[in-house]
């Protein structure tokens, strides 16, 4: 980017390091002008120059998210079919162009909108705005959870005024049939949203909800339950397909395998990890295959001069979309190596097998370890006929096509009459990502992004005054959520196998933050009996909502 | 943060001498305000100087009817005082209820009184509770030492030396934090003297500062029960008004904390 | 300028640095302890903990100056060699981090808490003491978690010294 779009440097004379970043969540995709007047002052002087950003500037200068106003309409018929959703959005781009700005509202929000249900008719019309505010760019979710949360919000809105169980509405309404063809770009390939829903509800003991509600009464305290069905969409591809659309890149991942000399393995990635776990569940990917111990594997990541090219991690795509890559290029690397340890063992190379770090002839006791093997690729001292010496491969994945995470949440909450102020009492998420590779990461994924949605519904927004000044500019009046403010969630999954990559993954990283916030308000507009509320829901706000 | 030359004094006398020769000079007791505020460059002293490790500046003494709690004791060791939680259990709670654990590790009463923070909890207990500022030069009754945000009766370079409480009767603090910051969006401290006077004030809700609550102090003076709050209300004018809460919003805080905190108090 | 005489993780120090610096600069800039995180300018996030005097408190917070002959331990000086503080350990067996930035000032702060309760810790008053500790990443599910098992392992470290 920097090479291409900005000209600092050709690529040969540019070298971006970016090891433990903290965290990303979006904001640090885009090439911020502090990055630009940094590498001019360094030209400039001819010397190193730090720049160090604090707190209250990130919030005044890196992008937010998340800046709709919508009007949404939805039909049923006398069934409680959806017949069709209408949906005006003015999107907030900020007062410049971002990244992804504009592709946040269109094509990662309208395509969203039929959800997990059939509806036969969607109308989207966006309006993209520029105001005075810091730009508006993709966060955790990016388009989706502004789509899952319009959508959640009218489908328990509906039922309310239909005067029918919210999850029972969603189920009539389902998608059973795949492949489907939404009516918004979309082709879901998989999926079983019965499944989730159910295990949520059996989770949360939804039957059980309306005698917790009067005993709650009983003790002046407000019980409500909100319910929140999400699909998104993973992985965006296939590179042909966003070119057609307007990106200036593909969206492709790559993978370098090196095998060493005495058979450990370095795995480059273009995915950068910064604390998603890659440098775990990348080694595992790897470790599985060969049947070596994981310490054998290590990977490389977040420098320009060691990973030549990569698209990086966003969009829930690191796993989809790079682990992909690096299936493709260990195919290539076991294909090489079977190779030559047929060579060795004088035997066929559709006999070899790989075991436990050892390529076996099937049948027979005949074996030859990795480390040999790698040794053998390396020395070049017998390989056979033809053969480069070396045991490193390449690969770049395009995928054909998105994956497509979906489940179900439910949230059951109190709020306090007298001061509106939320509580949780459970909170159950049941999501479908395909194969969970490392479940505890998956789980530390959705955590993470559960925290983020449910900051989003309750706690957090930026906020401007009159003369266009950010009045939230630093945490004493931008609400993060703190650890008393969440409760501990209880997670489950069920499993479709994405038939789209060889991994049979969907991607887990923004599913969180995508389905939580309509549970949120679902729950308290439930609650408080009144649908009218805004997000952040803070006390004052539910405070209003209940007593006018 | 600007420039600035750090000293430690030894005695009162020493913070006091060492203060006279700085060109503007601040103490500096926890740091946890003072500093937060230095590092955005909102302020500049020239010296600071340190009153925390003076040794007659910390302390908790429980007389007769009086609580002593000198300036530059922490928050963390008011919570934690078995003198405090028996004589007047509702400081304690109010000083377990400051900030975070890390703050109240290192914040001090003295300080807290004199940064008087519209938002800050301990305004609330000093002047419900009636009790008394000591300084270097003389002893201010809470009723004269609060003058609106941020703003006290001290004058330059005059250092909070102690506060002494008066155990009350019965005394209860109820506190909703502003989701941000913590601090108080509106806390209400309630007291009954031993004489059976009633003084009730409410921080974090007025744009004047603490402030006493005289519907409240009248409707327990009739009868010193949560319920006795039911038919009051509080007026919306002066309260402050921000994003995290409005001006009628405040007022039924006044009114529900101040309720809690009889509840509390028992 | 003034020389800051202190005790960082068991080792004394000698410094000269400015007037206006912070702990945490201190720490980061002179000593190279790179451990311990700057993650706001308000002293509210918590990644900047460190134990001053057997104290959890904000290194942000405090002047060099204020720390001089306290005796200091960071994020670097909780493991013994080899072996991680049961702190460490839980947190890693429960997968309490993800990007690790407020890893370090969570751990500080989570093993003062055990100090301070013992064993006696439930989920509600783990995640009340946490309240100056922020997480981005991990919704603190797995913080608490790990908290709850370390204060566990901590006990019987106790009972077994
Ligand atoms: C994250 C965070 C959360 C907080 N939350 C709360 C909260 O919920 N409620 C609350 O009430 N407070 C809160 N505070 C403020 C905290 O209680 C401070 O400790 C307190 O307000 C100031 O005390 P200090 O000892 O730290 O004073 P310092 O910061 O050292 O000084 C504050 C001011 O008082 C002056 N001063 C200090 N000591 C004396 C003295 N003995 N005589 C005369 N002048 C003196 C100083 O010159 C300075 O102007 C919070 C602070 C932080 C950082
Ligand atoms: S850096 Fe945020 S509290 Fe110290
Ligand atoms: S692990 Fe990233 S902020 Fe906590």
């Amino acid at each position: 980017m920097l090479s291409a779009f900005y000209n600092i440097a050709p690529e040969h004379k540019l070298r971006v390091i970016a090891p433990d970043v903290g965290g990303g969540f979006g904001s640090k995709i885009y090439i911020y002008p502090e990055e630009m007047v940094a590498l001019w002052a360094s030209k400039k002087v001819n010397r190193p120059v730090k720049w160090t950003g604090d707190r209250s500037e990130a919030f005044l200068t890196d992008a937010h998210g998340r800046d709709h106003v919508s009007k949404a309409e939805i039909a049923f018929d006398k069934d409680n079919k959806i017949l069709g959703l209408r949906v005006k959005t003015h999107a907030n781009f900020g007062a410049y162009m971002s990244l992804f700005s504009s592709a946040v509202p269109t094509y990662l929000y309208a395509t969203l909108l039929s959800g997990q249900y059939v509806i036969p008719a969607i109308y989207a019309e966006v309006i993209g705005v520029y105001t005075n505010t810091t730009p508006v760019d993709a966060y955790r979710g990016a388009g989706r959870p502004e789509a899952s949360y319009l959508l959640e919000r009218m489908m328990e809105t509906a039922a309310r005024q239909l005067k029918v169980d919210p999850t029972e509405l969603r189920k009539k309404n389902f998608i059973n049939q795949f492949p489907y063809q939404t009516p918004v770009i979309m082709a879901y390939d998989v999926g079983d949203f019965h499944a989730s829903i159910d295990a949520a509800m059996k989770a949360i003991d939804y039957a059980g909800f309306p005698a917790r509600k009067a005993k709650a009464k009983a003790s002046g305290k407000l019980r409500g339950i909100g319910v929140s069905c999400y699909i998104e969409a993973c992985g965006i591809a296939p590179s042909k397909a966003v070119g057609s659309l307007g990106a200036g890149v593909g969206l492709w991942e790559s993978a370098e395998i090196r095998v060493n000399p005495v058979g450990t393995i370095e795995v480059l990635t273009g995915s950068h990890s910064h604390g998603q776990g890659h440098e775990t569940t990348f080694c595992q990917i790897i470790a599985e295959r060969l049947g070596v111990p994981i310490s054998q594997v290590s990977i490389v990541h977040g420098d320009t001069d060691k990973v030549q090219f990569g698209m990086g991690t966003y969009g829930s795509r690191s796993i989809a979309v790079g682990g992909a890559a690096i299936v493709k290029a260990m195919e290539k690397v076991e294909a090489k190596a079977k190779k030559i340890a047929a060579h060795a063992l004088e035997a066929s190379e559709s006999d070899i097998v790989i075991e436990n770090g050892e390529f076996k002839v099937t049948g027979t006791d005949k074996a030859i370890a990795l480390p040999m093997v790698a040794l053998a690729a390396y020395t070049a001292h017998n390989l056979p006929d033809g053969m480069e010496p070396g045991l490193k491969e390449t690969a770049f994945y395009d995928p054909t096509n998105f994956t497509f995470p979906a489940g179900a949440y439910i949230c059951e909450l109190e709020v306090d009459p007298g001061t509106g102020k939320t509580t949780f009492v459970d909170f159950v998420a049941a999501d479908d990502f395909g194969r969970l590779i490392n479940p505890m990461i998956v789980e530390g994924q959705v955590h993470g992004g559960l925290a983020q949605g449910i900051g989003q519904a309750l706690l957090e927004g930026a906020v401007y005054d009159d003369t266009g000044q950010l009045v939230t500019a630093s945490f004493m009046d931008y609400t993060m959520p703190r650890a008393d403010d969440l409760p501990s969630f209880q997670l489950s999954h069920t499993t479709t196998l994405c038939p789209g990559n060889p991994l049979g993954v969907k991607g887990c990283g923004e599913a969180g933050a995508i389905g939580a916030s309509a549970a949120v308000i679902n729950a308290i507009t439930d609650a408080i009996g009144n649908n009218k509320l805004e997000m952040p829901a803070t006390p004052d706000r539910v405070w209003h909502a209940i007593h006018g | 943060m600007y420039e600035t030359n750090y000293h430690r004094a030894s005695s009162i006398d020493d913070a006091v001498a060492q203060f006279g020769r700085g060109a503007e000079s601040k103490f500096l007791s926890g740091g946890q305000t003072l500093l937060p505020v230095m590092k955005q460059r909102l302020a500049a002293p020239s010296d600071v100087i340190d009153v925390a490790k003076i040794k007659d500046m910390v302390g908790i003494d429980v007389s007769g009817d009086t609580v002593t709690i000198k300036a530059a004791t922490t928050h963390y060791d008011v919570a934690q005082s078995d003198a405090v939680q028996k004589a007047i259990p509702a400081l304690a709670n109010l000083a377990s209820m400051i900030g975070d654990p890390a703050v109240r590790y290192r914040g001090t009463i003295g300080g807290s009184l004199a940064n008087n923070d519209p938002a800050a909890d301990y305004p609330a207990a000093v002047l419900a509770l009636g009790a008394t500022i000591k300084t270097n030069k003389r002893s201010i009754t809470a009723d004269d030492f609060f003058k609106g945000l941020f703003t006290t009766a001290l004058e330059d370079g005059e250092i909070i030396t102690q506060v002494a409480f008066p155990i009350p009767a019965k005394a209860g603090y109820a506190k909703f934090p502003n989701p941000a910051s913590r601090f108080a969006l509106t806390g209400v401290f309630v007291a009954k003297t031993k004489s059976g006077d009633v003084r009730v004030t409410a921080t974090g809700a007025s744009q004047s500062g603490v402030m006493r609550v005289g519907p409240i102090e009248q409707a327990l003076k009739a009868n010193w029960a949560a319920s006795a709050l039911d038919s009051v209300t509080i007026a919306a004018s002066g309260l402050l008004a921000d994003i995290h809460g409005s001006a009628d919003y405040r007022a039924n805080l006044v009114k529900v904390m101040g309720q809690r905190a009889v509840t509390a108090a028992g | 300028m003034s020389t800051v005489k202190l005790t960082v993780n068991g080792r004394a120090v000698s410094v000269d640095v400015e007037d206006r610096t912070l702990l945490v600069h201190l720490l980061r800039e002179n000593l190279n302890l790179t451990g311990t995180h700057v993650g706001c300018d308000t002293s509210q996030c918590g990644a900047c903990v460190v134990h001053v005097d057997g104290r959890a408190v904000k290194s942000c917070t405090m002047l060099a100056g204020q720390a001089a002959g306290s005796n200091v331990t960071t994020i670097e000086g909780l493991a013994k060699g080899d072996e991680l503080h049961p702190m460490q350990a839980a947190f890693r067996d429960n997968h309490g981090l993800q990007c690790g930035y407020c890893t370090p000032g969570m751990i500080m702060s989570a093993v003062d808490i055990v100090h301070r309760h013992g064993g006696k810790l439930d989920e509600e008053t783990v995640r009340h003491e946490l309240e100056g500790n922020i997480c981005r990443c991990t919704g603190y599910h797995n913080i608490v978690k790990a908290v709850l098992d370390a204060a566990g392992r901590m006990k019987v470290a106790q009972a077994a010294e």
